[in-house]
């Protein structure tokens, strides 16, 4: 700061310095433009505007509220109901529209897609992963195996009622606990898997009976499985003959699996979600490519 | 100097502000003010009547020759129809009008500030307007100082009233390059028009009043950064609006210098009349050098000339001369004028590379466009049968103004794979057959599955070819397939 006390007067100028110096250039102690002032004087009374009009100042226990009673969060709730609001109409369309005519409309499929993608971040990605490729445990939606079925009506359908849920019409396919519930030996697994593993391009324990496994699988496992491995979707029941496992593939997870096996839960979404944004969905999932 | 009109008052840093100095433009007639009043007609008359210029684009298409479309996206500049992925056009216009203000400072100053700014264009239409209802300088200062007679209040009520209908045709104008004119008219008479456009009448207004009308040459002293980076761009070659203080000094009266000649002293052709000064309209004293409020309008020359003229002595006291200039004509070397210099020549090539570029870009653009986007998550799909499947988000965009279609092609892939585009049934000898609407993009997703291969490479070079069906133009763009090999 400048000594009150000890004003200098640049001699050029006649203007007083502030007592600055760099390099012998000495800053002279203009003052502000007027306009530049009154601007900063506008500023201050739009703040003071602003105290009486918005919610700003906090208080021991609240906030002064402000006489607009303007709040973010009514705002946002608004917002979000102009934001339903603005849809209706495609969402109407949507629900009017079979699944099938949904991708044959230009318009309709980008709304769709759209709408699927913001839904599919919000709800499956947490599962499936945000681009649908799934984990072990969580089926893969961008591949072409398919539990229970990859056509837009199958899709729509586990969507609906989900998977091993409490839902009505939800669908079943609970793989027997062979180890668990004794059904078969250790010696019985160890030989049905081998089997399993060897049909399936893996590499087999040295020494196991396969054939014995053979006649194992055929007893316990073809009514689902098939009798060539190739899975009947209706049970959901999975191809063994696939480059896919869901619960991963190597001989020791098929042996997990048969011990002790995992039946994942799929959400019914039918009681969360609107019947637009089931189809959506659908329509969605079906684009990742593996769709039938 | 006990003329010197810029002394300080001792006093002054003890107050808060330092209210500006006004100043009140004398008027003047010469060269250079017919150089002005001819550019702001020319100026101002593009400005305000440009949008009313209809242009047949055909069906389908705005006939408003100059219009940004913003609602739709495009811009339309006479034949030229820009996309918003086009804009970087403006990049290239934006370096053309730097370097040429870069030139014209090398050859004469701060001549755009002079003749051509905004500011200065609508600030000498405003003084035009205050000039015609409230009389000339003296008149003004005078007026000033007078008390509110019902006058007074009359004048300047009518001169605000001109400011205003000015400011808001000014914005008016504005408004209608961003819509159909006659149709905005229209609905701004009948008070149809969006709010958008109200708003933006309102922000032009206001700004145009205050600045043409109050700020002036406040504007171009403290907000305006040209004047900071000039400064740091000129040179002693460059043309400025000088002083020939070797021929004016010293100054004095026309008693004064004639007694000084009598006796045999030497006396400058400057006469002390302020004419200079007074009809500057940024309050400069050119006679003090050069300075950083001078906008070179040359106004001061056409003042001095005229005095010049009526004593009977060469005019160009006050002239566009450079400060080599005058260091020659002291040593007595002839003045020399080299507008052709390293600084020049380098400016204007630079605007004529940018301009060919820009030329060539716009004349050999295409009518078709297509983007690829690579999916992320995931960045390939295994499928049952051990092939693999990438997917991709491809926009495809048709400027023309009729629909078109495009067959797709995937280049650098195994003949067997399999191209699919999501949402598109129809083909064309197997490859998808992608309908796109008149002026539009349509984005499809497209999805490419190569055939169970042992040494697939974790990433294939791929072509994405689109080939229109009629015209047979054909665009193309690179991307990668990817796969679970190793890198």
């Amino acid at each position: 700061m400048a000594d009150a006390h000890n004003k200098e007067v640049d001699q050029v100028s006649g203007v007083e310095t502030t007592g600055h110096e760099w390099d012998g250039l000495k800053e002279l102690n203009n003052p502000l433009p007027r306009w530049w002032l009154y601007l900063f004087y506008v500023t201050i009374a739009w703040a003071v505007v602003y105290w009486i009009l918005y919610p700003a100042w906090p208080l021991v226990s609240s906030y002064t509220k402000g006489v607009l009673g303007a709040n973010q969060r009514m705002e946002a709730i608004a917002a979000y109901d102009q934001g339903i609001a603005d849809r209706s109409e495609f969402a109407d369309k949507i629900v009017a529209t079979s699944l099938q005519d949904i991708s044959a409309d230009q318009e309709m499929l980008q709304f769709a897609l759209a709408n699927g993608q913001a839904a599919f971040g919000d709800n499956c990605a947490p599962c499936h992963g945000s681009g649908g490729t799934g984990a072990e445990g969580y089926p893969n939606l961008q591949d072409d195996t398919w539990l229970w079925g990859g056509t837009l009506d199958d899709i729509h359908t586990t969507l609906l009622h989900g998977i091993r849920t409490t839902n009505d019409d939800t669908r079943f396919g609970d793989m027997p606990a062979y180890g668990r519930d004794e059904l078969l030996s250790k010696d019985e697994i160890n030989q049905v898997s081998n089997f399993v593993a060897s049909k399936a391009g893996l590499d087999t324990d040295d020494g196991v009976d396969l054939a014995a496994g053979q006649t194992l699988y055929e007893d316990n496992c073809a009514a689902c499985h098939g009798d060539n491995l190739e899975g009947i979707q209706e049970v959901g029941a999975p191809s063994l003959m696939s480059a896919n496992y869901l619960y991963g593939k190597s001989l020791d997870a098929i042996k997990a699996q048969v011990t002790n096996p995992r039946n994942g839960v799929m959400p019914a979404w039918s009681d969360r979600l609107d019947p637009a944004t089931i189809k959506s969905l659908t329509v969605y999932v079906h684009s990742f490519g593996g769709g039938q | 100097m006990s003329t010197d009109t810029e002394t300080h008052e001792g006093s002054q840093s003890e107050e808060w502000f330092a209210s500006a100095k006004k100043i009140y433009p004398m008027a003047t007639h010469g060269l250079f003010r017919r150089i002005k009043w001819a550019l702001l007609f020319i100026t101002l008359g593009i400005y305000y009547f440009l949008p009313f210029i209809r242009y047949d684009r055909g069906p389908n298409a705005p006939g408003q020759a100059v219009l940004v479309d913003m609602e739709h996206r495009r811009a339309y500049f006479f034949f030229i129809e820009i996309w918003p992925q086009e804009v970087y056009y403006l990049t290239g216009l934006l370096i053309i009008a730097a370097v040429t203000l870069f030139l014209m400072n090398a050859v004469a100053g701060r001549i755009w500030c002079g003749y051509l700014c905004p500011q200065t264009v609508w600030t000498d239409l405003f003084l035009w307007v205050e000039r015609k209802v409230e009389g000339d300088r003296r008149e003004r200062i005078a007026l000033d100082k007078q008390p509110w007679t019902a006058g007074k209040v009359g004048k300047r009520a009518t001169k605000h009233f001109f400011w205003l209908m000015i400011a808001w045709w000014t914005g008016g104008a504005w408004v209608l390059y961003f819509n159909d004119a006659p149709t905005l008219v229209w609905q701004l008479l009948t008070f149809q028009a969006p709010m958008i456009a109200y708003i933006w009448i309102g922000i032009l207004t206001t700004t145009t009043y205050l600045l043409a009308g109050f700020m002036r040459e406040q504007v171009c002293i403290y907000m305006c950064p040209w004047p900071r980076i000039q400064a740091a761009l000129t040179d002693e070659k460059a043309l400025n609006v000088t002083y020939r203080w070797d021929r004016g000094e010293p100054r004095g009266s026309l008693k004064q210098n004639k007694k000084l000649v009598d006796q045999g002293l030497p006396a400058g052709d400057c006469i002390d009349c302020y004419q200079c000064f007074q009809v500057c309209p940024t309050g400069v004293d050119i006679r003090k050098g050069m300075q950083l409020d001078c906008i070179q309008c040359g106004l001061c020359i056409d003042a001095c000339d005229n005095i010049m003229t009526k004593i009977g002595k060469p005019t160009g006291l006050i002239a566009y001369d450079t400060d080599e200039n005058i260091e020659r004509r002291i040593e007595g070397k002839e003045p020399v004028y080299e507008i052709v210099r390293v600084r020049t020549v380098i400016y204007a090539a630079v605007i004529a590379l940018v301009g060919a570029i820009m030329l060539f870009v716009l004349l050999n653009r295409d009518f078709a466009d297509i983007s690829v986007l690579h999916d992320r998550n995931p960045i390939f799909v295994e499928q049952s049968d051990g092939s693999v499947r990438n997917g991709y988000t491809v926009r495809l965009s048709n400027k023309r103004r009729h629909e078109r279609h495009f067959m797709l092609h995937v280049e650098g892939m195994p003949p067997e794979t399999l191209v699919e585009a999501v949402g598109v049934d129809e083909t064309f000898a197997g490859r998808p057959f992608i309908e796109v609407g008149p002026d539009t993009t349509r984005e499809v997703r497209i999805l490419v599955t190569s055939p169970p291969s042992e040494d697939m490479p974790h990433s294939t070079p791929v072509v994405f070819r689109i080939t229109e069906s009629v015209m047979g133009e054909v665009v193309t763009a690179k991307d990668t397939f990817k796969a679970p090999g190793n890198p």
